[in-house]
């Protein structure tokens, strides 16, 4: 789609070419595509939960389907759906913004997106036989004692996708750190590539410990281990700080990449230099830094101590500082600018009080003695669905909007952008607004049923309503993109009138992207040149012949190794003869490896003459 | 290093003279460093001088390592020092935590 040469392929041509991709256009789209399925099936799961609640004593689902629902809906909803789509967006935006020609490794980049796409779904076969049913956390013994093999598929599901996603993020933090163009300093970076930057830190040092914690719960429930078992010297506390010492950073690992893309929607779309640039960095830095000491304020009922959950409680509300740092500059951006409300904008228009509302409710948790009181509440709930969903998938929403043209070369079409907006943001304030009321009243969390005398039935009701309402703005954003890909008008290479790099050149670009890498001369580097120069990037090395690397079946079979390893695994407890598929999976994986290392595959040359033929280039 | 002037040659083979003596010292301060692990051991001093000690030591050997033998005392090693000393500073409050917060 991207190619320079882009004449009809037939369909199989053109699924090999994206299976052995290396291209991190077309690996965004790869993520888009599968993070929207995997974001379909948990929506599914989310209603199919809100229907079991919609009236009381209802019996929809069975109670253990129940908590199958509610652990598939959590757990795909963060592996699956969000971490995918930041990645789809770091993919096609960060390069661009740098002004480089790929990622790092641009290799590394597709084994990346196929471990996290083999995990995710190994985690949705599970289907199949029992889906996990403790609760997305996992917390032991619950889930180191869960019959079946459910709990097994998410351990080794959500290990497979986890080291794509630690492999991401160093791509992204060697891409951002060495590739930048001549001129982008790290004070000149677009925001978005900031927030990339603070976010691929943030997975490096948070997902070794989510590593650590699903090896040690694999060891407990597949070979009779006892880490997480008291009456064998274990301890099941130890889970509990393992997985918040990586799930605090992660929310911060989904959600400042978002801060970063609104930061550069608010800033082209008010015709406005960000307000509080230096301010809005120091922030996101700040926000990474003390994203790592707040995990315990997860687990103040645990008995931690009034000392520790002091701490950890003025820990977190210190998060709120730099957040509010962000929030401010947001709205002074906007202050006097030229505000234009596409549908990008308009997302992130509704983001910002639909987040500063969770914000306000993440500092009422902050408050350990008062958390005693909502902890395992519907308050909770409201609390979390505020902050992802008013903020990750209202991002996610935006930025589709602000990038697509980048992506696919068309224009989401902007009517059917806005009417999509509206019964969602309508159907997501009155989803999860009611449960702050209902957490207050009693509702406990991931309770299956309630009774009709127990005054939770309006509230549950209009819930459920609210959610039919996002259903529907999710199906006409599909459309929207249905639509837009037959009949939309291809864009041009600035269909925004922005300010960073991306735009400088053609939508999609080439696959080499700049024809000769730009000369950047501030911040906002296209900006620049359109009120002082000639509305060009001006070219930092002469035409020359670009250094490609090849595509790669590779990565591929070195996932579908490991995913036909942990199949073996899981069932290895059953019959001992699983453990060849096992061996299989794991000699699929090293054979594969051996074969990358031991075959020299050094890439291949654009000509000068070539690309003169051509005339694209960074314009 | 390519010298093209005796001066700046005569500069080189100087520097290089000073990074080999600093090679020299504190390979054979590791090796009294081990000495003293081992005599400590062997010794028996009370473990809660020993422990500490030994501690102190595997430190800064691996600063040693760190800044002498692998060139992070050289320019342009700021971010891998960044990046080293997060690490350490999120594996150092994960420790911390586990010894302390874990109640058995």
């Amino acid at each position: 789609m991207s190619t320079a040469t882009a004449q009809k392929q037939g369909f199989g041509a053109t699924l090999w070419d994206y299976l052995t991709t290396v291209d991190h256009k077309k690996i965004a789209i790869l993520y888009l595509v599968s993070g929207g399925i995997f974001f379909l099936a948990g929506g599914l799961e989310a209603l199919l939960i809100r229907i079991q609640l919609m009236v009381p004593d209802n019996n929809f689902v069975s109670s253990g389907m129940y908590n199958q629902l509610i652990t598939m809906h959590g757990t795909t909803m963060i592996f699956l759906a969000a971490m995918p789509f930041i990645f789809a967006l770091m993919n096609i935006a960060v390069p661009l913004q740098i002004g480089a020609r790929d990622v790092a490794f641009p290799f590394l980049n597709s084994l990346g997106f196929w471990l996290f796409f083999f995990g995710g779904v190994l985690l949705n076969l599970s289907w199949f036989t029992g889906a996990p049913d403790a609760g997305w956390t996992a917390y032991a013994p619950l889930s180191t004692t869960s019959p079946g093999h459910g709990m097994d598929f998410y351990v080794l599901g959500l290990q497979i996708s986890g080291a794509g996603t630690l492999i991401g993020g160093i791509n992204f933090l060697v891409t951002i750190i060495n590739m930048r163009a001549p001129g982008m300093t790290y004070m000149r970076m677009p925001l978005f590539t900031w927030t990339a930057l603070v976010t691929s830190v943030l997975i490096l040092f948070a997902f070794p410990a989510l590593t650590v914690g699903l090896f040690l719960m694999m060891f407990d429930r597949l070979f009779g281990a006892g880490f997480f078992d008291p009456t064998m010297g274990g301890n099941h506390v130890i889970w509990e700080h393992l997985f918040w010492i990586f799930g605090h950073p992660e929310v911060y690992i989904l959600v400042l990449p978002i801060f970063g893309l609104f930061s550069d929607i608010i800033s082209t779309f008010s015709k406005k230099r960000l307000f509080g640039y230096s301010a809005m960095v120091f922030a996101t830095v700040l926000i990474g830094f003390l994203g790592f000491m707040v995990w315990a304020h997860h687990m103040f009922t645990t008995g931690l101590g009034p000392i520790a959950n002091s701490i950890f409680a003025i820990a977190t509300m210190a998060i709120a500082v730099p957040t509010g740092i962000k929030i401010f500059n947001w709205l002074f951006t906007m202050w006097g600018g030229v505000i234009r409300m596409t549908a990008a904008m308009l997302w992130t228009v509704a983001f910002i009080p639909s987040f500063t509302l969770g914000g306000f409710t993440g500092v009422m948790l902050a408050a350990a003695a008062a958390d005693f009181q909502y902890h395992d509440t519907y308050f909770v709930v409201a609390h979390f669905h505020y902050v992802i969903v008013g903020g990750v998938v209202f991002g996610v929403f935006a930025g589709l909007h602000y990038w697509w043209p980048k992506m696919f070369g068309k224009i989401l079409d902007e009517k059917l952008g806005k009417l999509a907006f509206w019964p969602f943001f309508i159907g997501f304030h009155l989803t999860f607004f009611i449960q702050h009321f209902l957490g207050l009243m009693g509702m406990p969390r991931r309770y299956w049923v309630f009774h009709s005398g127990d005054g939770l039935d309006l509230g549950n009701l209009i819930s459920t309503i609210g959610a039919f309402f996002m259903t529907l703005g999710t199906l006409i954003f599909l459309y929207n993109v249905i639509i837009t890909s037959i009949k939309g008008e291809k864009a041009s290479a600035d269909p925004w009138d922005a300010r960073t790099l991306e735009w400088s050149i053609p939508s999609p670009p080439p696959f080499y992207n700049f024809k000769q890498t730009p000369l950047v001369r501030g911040l906002d580097p296209l900006w620049v040149e359109k009120r002082q120069g000639n509305g060009k990037m001006t070219p930092a090395e002469p035409l020359g012949d670009i250094h490609m690397p090849n595509n790669s079946f590779i990565p591929f079979m070195i996932s579908l190794g490991s995913f036909v390893m942990g199949y073996g695994l899981i069932y290895q407890v059953d019959d001992s003869r699983w453990l060849f598929v096992a061996i299989a999976g794991l000699l699929i994986t090293l054979g594969s490896m051996f074969v990358r290392s031991v075959k020299d595959d050094l890439g291949y040359h654009i000509h000068k003459e070539d690309l003169e033929e051509k005339g694209a280039g960074s314009e | 290093m390519a010298n093209k002037t005796s001066e700046s040659f005569e500069f080189a083979k100087k520097k290089n003279k000073e990074e080999m003596k600093h090679h020299l010292i504190t390979f054979a301060s590791m090796i009294v460093f081990t000495l003293i692990a081992f005599g400590m051991v062997i010794g028996d001093f009370h473990r809660l001088f020993t422990i500490p000690v030994i501690i102190l030591m595997a430190v800064v050997q691996v600063a040693f390592q760190l800044y002498y033998f692998m060139h992070m005392s050289h320019k342009g090693h700021g971010l891998p020092a960044l990046m080293l000393y997060s690490g350490v500073g999120v594996a150092f409050l994960t420790i911390l935590a586990m010894q302390t917060i874990v109640w058995w």
